[in-house]
């Protein structure tokens, strides 16, 4: 039994009727049929019930005639019983199911990216004008030796010690997991292509690296192993520059992945070899991981399988226990571990799970970086911190908290497109990227897409320079776990111990 | 100070050398004193040096056997083993044909891509885990979760014959490949959950098995001629492998397992 939708609408359509001359390109981008022609094709007819506020239209309408808002129209004003929250409970109780988003947390908890503040230097030290002085964002992604031997000969030098396989990436900044399947074959290859070009990598996301990309793209590719196993055969692990293990992921930690049917067409099909039009099921656990000692056994059958050449990370969710957990992760034989907090974006988790699991991302670097360093293994790892990186800010922030390095995620998928509609899941995405509607899908032109990511990674990489610089630092190496370099404000006494910073005048 | 197991300590090539014996078309290791690696760098290095077969001795424990033998030029290679081989025997494995005289441990074949693995024995957990395409002959039992979340796709299909039977969730997740659980020696099998959350591939059960051991996600159909047509072929090979007649075991009835819908959990959530 279908029951009647009590549901108010999200948005509303505005349309100024000066400007608009029914050209129809608001019908034609519209994928969830908020416009239509009219019986004699003299007028658009607009449905805004079904609107989600991509505002695909209101860019493509070549009039400006579209203003696309959220509906205003609201229940009594209550400070507990929200908006939201009537609206979730409406919709459970019309479809009895859990309820589904996409994209990051976005519920108004504490930022702590925002409490914090940088240094730079004034008289005592000079700051370094970036734009003339070298500077160097260069980092080195894997495992160090616990000493170094080296060898002087007449000027030249040969280190003695063998190295554990080491990534270099121009600028800190690489490209985090979202698989083709989630996202679309377009914008999987501009991510490629723009992490080939500006010297950094991009990870696959768990649904394999198509054959047809390997030669080209998988020296810039993190290839992804994760619980489902999709897409993992032997040469996709060769091919690439290193592996990463999932065991979570900060918009749902401790749940599977269920990539919709809708999503799995053929081509999704037969990379991930499950049959078409089947929900890919990524179970919870790995079913070979139970412990740390399993952990440590997929990682060297990892490292096995591609001759102890790439690195492997080792992802996992912000949680409570996480300086703990990334402390075995390490002690496992990882060369990288992922923390991916609790504003980390997903192409579909529980609207529940994504609000309410997970803690913030500030604070799990800080106290994997603190509890690695006590326990003096912090070297053995790269620390790459994930999940709402939105600036070149809170890259700085992350580093000088203790991260080698930052995985964007959401900020690169705005980049080329996305307007954070949290709608991914219906694989209806109006900008080409979270579909694979082969229709949709060539509304992204990977090329141009590509340019749009270099340009916010040459962006970044730029403002780094210059915050690097003030502070009077010329490598990026210098800021790692530099917690002087950052002061708290309105923070609490138990926020800046567990961040490892002063308040701000201290 | 962080000391690695796996790789603290591990003798250099040259060392290890003194544990092949070159045949005229063949090498064997005896295994008794090397580590995971040490064993697996020694098999490498011998197929580097040409050899195709390899026979491996007194393997106790040793992992991943057989994992780190991904070449570009396509060389493919039969390896022997003697005694019990360890975790993830065949992890990830690239078309290479491993027979084992003895017991296997768990992980057998976990996320092969193709070749062959026969044990001439039991076998532990996640026997076939992810399993991509080949085949695995388990003479005696498997552990937990066999055959857990097996693929397949088109021409593709992974196999997986165990003679006697399964602990429980064999078949989990599965979306692809096939999986033959032929119940000999076994009075009933007492294995719940079998492919709970099945959502492609089949599996033939041949001996007792209650409609309450299997999972909600699979319902039981007829047998039709290339069913037994498919049992008759890899039942043959698992006969001659182990000395089984295949005219007594094909004689019996058998289960066809298969999912009941290609979307088990389409309908837990709310859009």
């Amino acid at each position: 039994m279908k029951l009647k939708s009590h549901l108010l609408p999200e948005f509303i359509v505005e349309r100024i009727e000066s400007r608009c001359n029914k050209c129809g390109v608001c019908v034609k981008q519209c994928p969830w049929e908020v416009y239509r022609w009219n019986e004699d094709g003299t007028d658009i007819i607009i449905d805004y019930t079904k609107c989600v506020g991509c505002q695909r239209c209101v860019v493509y309408c070549p009039n400006k005639a579209l203003i696309v808002k959220p509906y205003e129209g609201s229940y009594r004003p209550n400070a507990y019983w929200t908006k939201e929250v009537i609206m979730d409970i409406k919709k459970q109780a019309e479809q009895g199911g859990v309820i589904l988003t996409g994209t990051g947390n976005d519920k108004p908890y504490k930022v702590y990216f925002d409490h914090i503040v940088l240094n730079a230097s004034q008289v005592t030290n000079p700051s370094i004008d970036p734009l003339r002085e070298p500077m160097e964002l260069r980092t080195f992604i894997g495992r160090k030796p616990d000493h170094l031997e080296v060898e002087f000969d007449e000027g030249d030098y040969i280190i003695k010690t063998e190295i554990p396989p080491n990534l270099v990436i121009e600028t800190p900044i690489m490209f985090a997991g979202m698989s083709y399947g989630a996202i679309s074959y377009n914008a999987f290859l501009a991510l490629a292509m723009a992490a080939k070009e500006f010297g950094t990598l991009f990870c696959t996301g768990e649904g394999g690296l198509p054959k047809d990309m390997r030669e080209e793209y998988g020296s810039c590719a993190i290839v992804q192993c994760a619980s489902g196993r999709f897409g993992v055969d032997p040469e996709y692990l060769n091919c690439a520059a290193a592996i990463e293990i999932k065991i979570g992921q900060g918009a749902k930690p401790g749940i599977g992945g269920h990539l919709p049917g809708e999503k799995v067409t053929e081509k999704i099909s037969e990379t991930r070899m499950i049959p078409e039009g089947t929900d890919a099921l990524s179970p919870a656990p790995h079913h070979d991981i139970y412990s740390i000692e399993d952990l440590a056994m997929l990682i060297y059958a990892l490292k096995e399988a591609t001759n102890y050449e790439k690195p492997v990370f080792v992802k996992i969710a912000a949680v409570h226990n996480v300086a703990a957990i990334a402390s075995g992760i390490v002690r496992a034989g990882a060369d990288a571990v992922v923390i991916d907090g609790f504003r980390g974006g997903t192409g579909a988790s529980p609207k529940i799970i994504r609000d309410h699991v997970g803690i913030p991302i500030e604070l799990a670097i800080a106290s994997v970086d603190q509890r690695l360093r006590e326990e003096g293994i912090r070297h053995k790892c790269s620390i790459i911190a994930s999940g709402g990186i939105r600036n070149s800010a809170d890259v700085v922030k992350a580093i000088a908290l203790g991260a080698d390095a930052v995985y964007i995620g959401t900020a690169a998928l705005i980049a080329m497109g996305c307007t954070m509609c949290q709608k991914c899941y219906t694989g209806k995405c109006a900008w080409g990227i979270c579909t694979q509607d082969p229709e949709l899908s060539k509304r992204l032109n990977p090329k141009i897409a590509a340019k749009r990511l270099v340009n916010l990674l040459r962006g970044w990489s730029l403002e780094i320079k210059e915050m690097l610089g003030g502070m009077g630092i010329n490598a990026i190496e210098s800021l790692r776990g530099n917690r002087e370099h950052l002061r708290g404000i309105g923070l609490e006494e138990w926020e800046l111990r567990v961040l490892g910073i002063k308040g701000a005048g201290e | 100070m962080l000391i690695d197991p796996y790789v603290n300590g591990i003798r250099r090539i040259d060392e290890l050398m003194k544990y092949v014996k070159f045949g005229s078309d063949n090498a064997e290791i005896d295994a008794r004193d090397l580590r995971h690696k040490e064993l697996n760098d020694l098999i490498r290095e011998c197929i580097l040096r040409g050899v195709r077969k390899l026979i491996l001795r007194n393997v106790c424990g040793q992992r991943y056997i057989g994992t780190r033998l991904y070449f570009k030029d396509n060389i493919k290679v039969e390896i022997r083993i003697y005694g019990t081989p360890g975790n993830d025997l065949g992890a990830f494995l690239n078309g290479h044909r491993i027979i084992v005289y003895g017991n296997a441990q768990d992980g057998v074949g976990n996320t092969m891509d193709d070749g062959e693995i026969i044990v001439h024995g039991r076998a532990g957990d996640v026997v076939a885990m992810t399993m991509r395409g080949g085949r695995i002959f388990i003479r005696d039992n498997v552990g937990y979760r066999a055959a857990i979340h097996m693929k397949g796709y088109k021409d593709k299909i992974p196999v997986l014959v165990v003679g006697g039977t399964s602990q429980d969730f064999l078949g989990e997740y599965m979306a692809g490949g096939k999986v033959v659980l032929l119940g000999l020696n076994v009075k009933r099998h007492r294995c719940h959950y079998v492919g709970t959350g099945m959502h492609g591939g089949v599996m033939y059960i041949r001996g007792k098995i209650e409609r309450h051991q299997l999972g909600k996600e699979v319902g039981i159909v007829e047998m039709e001629e290339e069913d037994w047509k498919f049992l008759e072929y890899v039942v043959e090979d698992f006969c001659s492998y182990f000395g089984y007649k295949a005219d007594e075991i094909l004689g019996d009835n058998f289960l066809k397992l298969v999912p009941v819908t290609k979307r088990p959990y389409g309908r837990v959530y709310a859009y």
